[in-house]
């Protein structure tokens, strides 16, 4: 235990570790490095041992078992977080942008009356303080800020922090809280699956995704020509999406599908981080908006600064012609 | 059901973003201002549940930007009182915001407060989850739907996760909800309507006062991201545009 050490909330999603952990464990490594402190990494499982192997990037791996901690209940969830915080006083911790992260970070940070960023991209320490990099409107800007309080409570913007597959030392210690957790008022149900039989767009090569600049429901059969023509299939950001244009399983995002394809041609998508969240890695991306700051020029190989309503038309024009 | 939603004003990221003179903060007087999408959603959550089985619905916002088109045109949707927080200058970050927001519901007895999960300029998110601890309630967020339970006193929730999974979970009222979607993309009202609304809607003023605490953090510098690792540009018209795109994909061995 010490002041300098920085403690990682691990998340389990369907038996597996996010891969958002993966990320922190890379991100705390450095600042323990900084400060001399260790990385703990705090799972909530009766079985700490199950996940030792890709928990090995800490220093040490604390899981915590209570019948409350099986599925997601936000309450025992930071009963049994601020528990751990309390007694190995952490100089920050870190959690990840996702569901649980965004419920979890913020209300700590409220308990605690410590300081918290979200959207983290780049944590360094700066002294007895922390400077953060975090994105800001839609990714169009960045800020720099400083927390000196401690702990700092850090949510990472996911696909932030490269996994280094550095190795800890990784001792498991298993616990259980001091006393039962409660339940809280917030149970889980059940779990809700997306409907199978539409056409899944984590196993195609050529994706169209279109985003608000589509306007238009009726728009979508340029898009559809164009998947068509070159042997793909249309995905959507999440607004598309809320219009009940698209079936969820077309969204690409963090609430939506992560894909990989051989080329991703995104129209009128403006490359907010839950969007690129889902696609950044795809292996070519080209992008069509009308605005030359949007974000996903950040991340794009090709940008243009056209139309998408005039360029989809012209494309699968040319791409038949090339055809022949 | 007394339901308390809270309603704010963003800058519009369609328009050209400034930095003000402090490099530390944007340029607000240059900026325009839309409704936070989010809230958006949590104003037709609050309307759609006020169809489906009887409530109050309570819009709250701090008088700021455009904020009276966006409260006419809640009271046009269907919302019953409209409270509006003076303000004395500009929008405090979200942990004091969620503090004003609190005192001004707390009066309401509301069972129910919804907000929008994410609003694009905050940098230590979450004005829901702030409120929901200043008012000492439960909170879960990135709620997409809400639904009366057959248990009296309790509701039912959809959370999303990835891969377009969702929890669903039951909620013992009162509490506050992040909200990131309606069951229904938010309805459009015609301007007709929203005049009409002019006409017949009195905002109700809530001054509150919070006790000024400490800020945690401190914006050191706020700049757009670096330009260096920006796409390569294909220049001219749609259909030159459309030519070089079809030629990358044909070298890349993608048109078959
Ligand atoms: C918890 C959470 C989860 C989320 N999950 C997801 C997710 O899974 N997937 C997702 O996509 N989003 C997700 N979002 C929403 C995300 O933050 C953005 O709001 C969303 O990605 C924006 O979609 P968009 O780019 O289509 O729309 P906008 O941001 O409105 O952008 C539209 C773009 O189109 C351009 N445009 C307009 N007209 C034209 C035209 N004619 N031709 C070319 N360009 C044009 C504009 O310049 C603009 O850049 C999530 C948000 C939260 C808070
Ligand atoms: N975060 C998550 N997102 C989606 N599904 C999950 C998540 N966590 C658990 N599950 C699934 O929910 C069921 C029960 O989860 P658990 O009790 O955590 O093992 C299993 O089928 C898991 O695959």
């Amino acid at each position: 235990m010490s002041a300098q050490d920085i403690l990682v909330l691990a998340e389990i999603q369907r038996d597996a570790l996010a891969d958002s952990t993966l990320e922190l464990l890379a991100a705390a490594r450095g600042l323990a490095k900084a400060g001399g402190g260790q990385v703990l990494a705090l799972v909530f499982s009766p079985d700490g041992a199950r996940h030792a192997p890709s928990l090995s990037a800490a220093d040490r791996i604390i899981a915590v078992d209570d019948p409350q901690l099986t599925a997601y209940s936000p309450e025992p969830f930071l009963a049994a977080l601020q528990e751990i915080i309390a007694s190995e006083k952490p100089r920050a911790v870190l959690i990840g942008g996702t569901s649980i992260g965004w419920d979890l970070g913020p209300l700590l940070a409220a308990r605690l009356g410590a300081p918290l960023v979200t959207g983290c991209k780049a944590i360094e320490a700066d002294g007895d303080a922390l400077r953060v990099t975090a994105s800001f409107c839609g990714g169009k800007m960045l800020a720099e800020v400083r927390a000196k309080a401690s702990p700092a409570i850090l949510v990472a913007l996911p696909g932030s922090f490269r996994p280094d597959g550095e190795a800890g030392k990784a001792v498991v210690e298993q616990r259980k809280p001091a006393a039962p957790l409660s339940a809280g008022a917030i149970a889980f149900d059940d779990w809700i699956l997306p409907q199978a039989g539409d056409v899944d767009i984590t196993q195609q090569d050529m994706l169209v995704a279109v985003g608000r600049g589509i306007q238009q429901k009726d728009n979508l059969e340029l898009a559809e020509e164009l998947a068509q023509t070159l042997g793909g299939a249309v995905c959507a950001s999440r607004p598309v999406v809320d219009q009940g244009w698209l079936p969820p399983t077309r969204q690409v995002g963090k609430s939506g599908m992560t894909v990989k394809p051989k080329l991703y041609l995104a129209l009128g998508i403006s490359g907010a981080p839950e969007h690129q969240e889902g696609m950044k890695a795809a292996d070519l991306i080209i992008a069509v908006n009308t605005d030359p700051k949007a974000p996903i020029f950040d991340i794009a190989h090709y940008g243009a600064e056209v139309d998408a309503l005039d360029l989809l038309p012209a494309l699968t024009a040319a791409l038949q012609a090339k055809k022949g | 059901m007394n339901i308390a939603v809270v309603i704010r004003q963003v800058p519009d990221l369609i328009e050209p973003l400034e930095i003000d003179a402090s490099g530390s903060a944007l340029d607000l007087d240059s900026a325009s201002f839309i409704v936070n999408e989010s809230d958006d959603h949590a104003l037709e959550q609050a309307i759609l549940l006020k169809e489906a089985g009887g409530a109050t619905v309570n819009v709250v916002a701090l008088d700021f930007g455009n904020v009276d088109d966006t409260l006419y045109a809640a009271s046009a949707k269907g919302a019953d009182r409209i409270f509006k927080i003076p303000l004395d200058g500009l929008p405090p970050p979200p942990r004091a915001a969620a503090a004003l927001f609190a005192e001004a519901i707390k009066p309401l007895q509301a069972d129910l407060v919804l907000v929008g999960v994410q609003a694009h300029d905050e940098l230590d998110g979450g004005v829901s989850p702030f409120l929901a601890a200043a008012m000492n309630l439960p909170y879960v967020g990135v709620i997409r739907g809400v639904k009366a339970a057959s248990e009296p006193g309790t509701i039912s929730v959809c959370k999303e996760f990835p891969g377009a999974v969702m929890a669903r979970l039951k909620v013992k009222l009162p509490a506050v909800l992040g909200i990131l979607g309606a069951e229904q993309p938010p309805r459009y009202v015609p301007v007709s309507r929203i005049r009409a609304a002019m006409k017949s809607t009195q905002f109700e003023e809530r001054s509150v006062a919070t006790s000024p605490s400490e800020p945690l953090l401190s914006v050191c510098r706020l700049y757009p991201p670096a330009s260096g690792s920006r796409a390569e540009m294909l220049s001219g018209s749609e259909t030159e545009v459309a030519a070089r795109i079809a030629e990358i994909l044909a070298q890349k061995g993608m048109v078959k």
